[in-house]
């Protein structure tokens, strides 16, 4: 099989990506791995993110804005073209503290973002009774809570399978089950599969996750990428009790409430625990005691693709020019900019972003 | 209420519960989706999806379809026992959880 | 924590004896079931429902009284109503959380018996998520825990357990209106060969003619050979309508009793990563294991159905088996002893497990079943269609786990245990792969759905703020 570009990781991330080049006339081919391979983007949490990131690097701060900017636009088009409704809210979003010191320490720290960003940082702290008028459901154990305006979310697996089926539908290729074993660049790049399958492109995207631990070293990269892991709750649908997300709750569109996430050390397992869940689960409680009453019906872990300062990694390789690698630990956050920015930078077009600060160099 | 159910044994003790706030007697003990299926109930929720009809179908504590609310709580009817004071609701299912 | 020698999830005939059997080789073991009483599916409620049930359902169901006494009179702890949701492996053992009414609490044990028996096999017909449907078992359930039998039912599907269950309700003065059978005599004449290796399980074989002879005398009008099985009605069933020799006929009933056999329940053992391999005579995975039970993780041995069908006769040799390894892996029992008391029960073991091939050949799973059609909804908690699943299936899906992204089948409550070999199906066959290689999702915690507030009395100390 032949293509221009080669996309190794058919995660939101390589989706996004290959959607955005198909889009710009580009032939793609995803290449993605097996039904059990890690997947962040089949179990993370959903949001479009933008409290937060990007304390003591605005640049991260100003490119999550910027692509939670472009994600109404993104959703409606790939919405229409895929038929799909992804479930998009931009409504703002909560973070929630159970103590007076925590929220004011966190209020501080934002207020200095806020100050860099020039301003565009839009953010509320809801005390008691304004946060009960906006939700009801908030038990008294919560001292406040910061209400931020760029906040979202939107379903990431409709997203998932919206992004595959317009790439589908335009004509680029999905090859899954496949895992790509090595790359060597005679001419053009040689990808070759475990299966001995080999496909054959122009130039090629790594967005493999955790693949590009061991991959990335074989295209040049250092990719210095690890997991983390995140435990997730999801209990039975529920009629509506939030009117907004959170970072650690929110209700899917299809009713359940959906409850994270820790944050473990725990290299490549992705196994759940009573010790987290119970605790996630405790803490949940202490912000909705009504949650108490709710079944839970599954729980997971998945591994986050972390970065050692948690911010994106963009780079083009030194040893195999044509090669880039795409990786992030806010997936869902990027997709916008990723499907509408990006192709450009890969291409090395005039309107490409500027996302020098993204390089690996910031690691050596 | 016509039930599709026979019970072989009735001459049980009965006691009080409600549903969707209406008291009924039910054999005390039983399993209550029986009871409620010999009691002639034969729709036990509608569906948090499309609001579709169910009712029990594994009896096995497998398949989730007899789900009621018990005192505010979700549960299998079919791995419930009847106990005098059940305050049993049926869910109504997707339209009454857009509300 | 405590931590006990053994224990047991499930207290069906192979829970019970292992159970028994352990304790009796003095080591210390407890025994968890969701149910009210010990018993299993076979002999649900034998301890407590008197013996006008007993008439109706048969001499062998009071066997099970046998097994159960003996729990009870053995030094193992038997916990009722205990919903076992989730297994951890520990350094040395595994711990087990579990809740009952009075709340969640969790086990240590140095070695687990998974036996969690069987559930009915998916029967994604159309029609057979309405109310008044339900499964064979469920009717058979009804009626040994509850004495309740439905007044005008038609069973359909297919296997022995539809002759019993006519059997049953006609004891009980309420005969099914019709059995509407899915083989036809060709799979019967496709079987026949196999009756020589079936005769090793004579007693159960003969058995079954038995029911045969005796379903004649109560004169139930039986099809054989019926397809396109669909329920009619709106809103509840009304009916069942099919087609035999290129006719479409319906029946008009209020409930419809569905079978197409019994399948291994795996929640248990694929939450705990043990291996699986498809068994194509049973259409269905089966965790691997020995001889003895033990599976491909040291320590936790699957024995009964969920080890693969074979039947109550089969589960009590099988616990026997498991809980000599057991013991002797304990030090309780010498290797000289448990070979020498291997014998009998493995040999009853393999009498039992002779008669499969036979049945399924004889009973196979109808073909609408193994491929819906598109308009047929095969996830019943999410309302999604075998169409559907196609679809995704043509996006590159080749797992159940990446279509269950895609669409959500199999994310209800119910965690695929009625769509999840219905997928992985569809998914072999859209592919042309094997379904070892298709392979089934991934189950995880909790094994039934726990309150967060129960959930969330377990939050180690030191974490609470
Ligand atoms: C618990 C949790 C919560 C999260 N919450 C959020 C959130 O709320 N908002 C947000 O923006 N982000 C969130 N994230 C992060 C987000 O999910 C990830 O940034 C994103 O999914 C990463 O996508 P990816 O495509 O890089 O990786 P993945 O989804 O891991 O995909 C990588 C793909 O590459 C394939 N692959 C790997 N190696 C090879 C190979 N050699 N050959 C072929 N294919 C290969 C794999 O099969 C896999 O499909 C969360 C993550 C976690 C774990
Ligand atoms: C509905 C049904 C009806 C049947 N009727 C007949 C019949 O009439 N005649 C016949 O010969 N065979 C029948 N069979 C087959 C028969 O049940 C089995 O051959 C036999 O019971 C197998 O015994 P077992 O010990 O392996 O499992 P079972 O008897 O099924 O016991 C398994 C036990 O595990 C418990 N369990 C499962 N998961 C959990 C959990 N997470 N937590 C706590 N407990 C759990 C269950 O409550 C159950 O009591 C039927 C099977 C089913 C499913
Ligand atoms: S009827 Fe299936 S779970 Fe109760």
């Amino acid at each position: 099989m032949q293509a221009d570009y080669a996309i190794i990781g058919g995660g939101v991330v390589g989706l996004a990506a290959g959607w955005g080049l198909i889009r710009r006339g580009q032939k793609v081919i995803v290449i993605d791995g097996e039904d059990g391979s890690f997947r962040a983007s089949r179990g993370n949490f959903g949001l479009v993110w933008v409290q937060s990131k990007g304390l003591g690097a605005p640049h991260y701060a100003r490119w999550s804005q910027r692509s939670a900017r472009l994600w109404h636009d993104f959703a409606a088009e790939l919405g229409a073209a895929s038929n799909t409704d992804l479930c998009l809210e931009q409504r703002g979003g909560y973070d929630f503290h159970l103590d007076e010191a925590s929220l004011a320490a966190k209020v501080r720290q934002y207020e200095m973002l806020r100050e860099e960003l020039g301003g565009n940082y839009p953010f509320e702290v809801l005390r008691s009774n304004a946060l009960r008028r906006e939700e009801p459901e908030i038990g008294p154990k919560v001292a406040g809570a910061i209400l931020h305006h760029q906040d979202g979310h939107v379903n990431p697996l409709r997203l998932l399978r919206a992004l595959a089926a317009d790439i589908v539908a335009r004509g680029g290729h999905i090859l899954s089950g496949e895992h790509v074993e090595d790359v060597s660049q005679p001419d053009g790049f040689r990808l070759t599969c475990r299966s001995g399958r080999v496909v054959e492109a122009g130039k090629i995207v790594l967005s493999a996750g955790l693949g590009a631990m061991t991959l990335g070293p074989k295209l040049g990269f250092k990719a210095p990428v690890r997991p983390q892991r995140g435990q997730v709750l999801i209990t039975e649908k529920l009629p509506k009790m939030m009117n907004r997300p959170s970072g650690i709750i929110r209700q899917v569109d299809e009713g359940g409430i959906q409850i994270g996430d820790s944050k473990e050390e725990v290299g490549l397992d992705d196994r759940t625990t009573i010790d987290t869940t119970a605790t996630i689960a405790a803490r949940a409680v202490a912000v909705m005691p009504g949650l108490a009453r709710a079944q839970l019906v599954r729980s997971w872990g998945a591994l986050r693709v972390m970065s050692p300062d948690g911010l994106p990694i963009y780079q083009k390789s030194r040893t195999m020019p044509g090669a880039a690698l795409v990786t992030c630990h806010s997936g869902i956050t990027l997709a916008a900019a990723h499907a509408r920015l990006l192709p450009a930078w890969l291409e090395g077009a005039d309107d490409a972003p500027d996302l020098e600060k993204f390089s690996e160099q910031r690691f050596s | 209420m016509n039930s599709a159910f026979r019970d072989l044994t009735p001459a049980q003790q009965l006691v009080p519960v409600t549903l969707d706030g209406d008291e009924l007697m039910l054999p005390d003990g039983a399993n209550l989706a029986a009871a409620l299926l010999a009691y002639g109930v034969g729709v036990f929720r509608g569906t948090p999806v499309s609001g579709a009809p169910r009712a029990p179908y594994c009896m096995m504590g497998a398949c989730f379809d007899c789900l009621i609310e018990l005192h505010g709580v979700t549960r299998q009817a079919c791995m419930t026992q009847v106990q005098a004071g059940l305050v049993i609701t049926k869910p109504k299912g997707r339209d009454h959880a857009d509300g | 924590m405590q931590m006990v020698d053994l224990a047991v999830i499930g207290a069906g005939p192979a829970g019970m004896t292992a159970a028994t059997m352990a304790a009796g080789a003095g080591l210390s073991v407890v025994v968890l079931d969701e149910q009210p009483a010990p018993g299993g599916q076979i002999y649900r409620a034998v301890a407590s429902g008197g013996t006008a049930r007993a008439d109706i359902l048969g001499k062998d169901y009071v066997e099970g009284a046998v097994l159960v006494q003996g729990l009870l009179a053995s030094t193992a702890r038997h916990e009722r109503g205990a919903v076992v949701w989730d297994i951890a492996p520990l350094d040395e053992g595994f711990e087990i959380t579990f809740s009952q009414e009075s709340g969640p609490s969790r086990v240590a044990a140095r070695r687990l018996v998974l036996a969690t028996g069987a559930l009915e096999r998916p029967i994604p017909v159309p029609g057979w998520t309405l109310p008044g449907v339900m499964t064979a078992g469920a009717g058979q359930i009804l009626l040994k825990a509850s004495g309740v039998v439905a007044g005008s039912a038609v069973l359909a599907g297919s296997g022995p357990l539809l002759y019993l269950l006519a059997i049953q309700m006609s004891r009980a003065g309420a005969p099914p209106l019709a059995i509407v059978e899915t083989q036809s005599w060709r799979d019967q004449l496709r079987a026949t060969p196999r009756v020589l290796g079936a005769l090793r399980g004579w007693r159960t074989l003969f058995k079954g003619f038995g029911l045969l002879a005796e379903l004649r005398g109560h004169a139930i009008r039986r099809i054989t050979g019926a397809r396109n099985l669909a329920i009619i009605g709106t809103g509840r069933a009304e009916g069942l309508q099919f087609t035999t020799k290129g006719r479409t006929q319906q029946i008009s009933c209020d409930t419809v009793l569905l079978h197409q056999g019994v399948v291994p329940n795996t929640q248990a053992s694929r939450a705990l990563g043990l291996e699986h391999d498809w068994h194509h005579g049973q259409r269905a995975f089966v965790p691997r294991t020995d001889i003895w039970g033990e599976s491909t993780h040291r320590g936790i041995f699957v024995i009964g159905d969920g080890a693969g069908i074979a039947g109550a006769k089969a589960a009590v040799p099988a616990g026997e088996l498991a809980a000599l390894q057991i013991a002797h892996q304990a030090g309780a029992l010498d290797k000289a002893t448990r070979d020498k008391k291997a014998g009998a029960p493995r040999k009853r073991l393999e009498a039992e497990r002779s008669l499969r091939p036979f049945l399924e050949a004889a009973y196979p799973v109808a073909a609408q079943v193994l491929a819906p059609a598109d308009t047929t909804m095969v996830c019943r908690c999410e309302e999604v269609t075998a169409g559907e699943v196609r679809k995704w299936a043509a996006l590159g899906c080749k797992g159940p786990n990446q279509t269950k992204a895609f669409g959500r089948v199999g994310m209800g409550p119910c965690q695929g245990r009625y769509c999840g070999l219905t997928v992985t199906e569809i998914l072999a066959r859209s592919h042309d792969m094997p379904h070892s290689a298709v392979g089934s999702y991934r189950i995880r915690m909790p094994l039934k759905p726990v309150t967060l507030g129960e959930l969330a009395l377990l939050e180690p100390t030191d974490a609470a703020e």
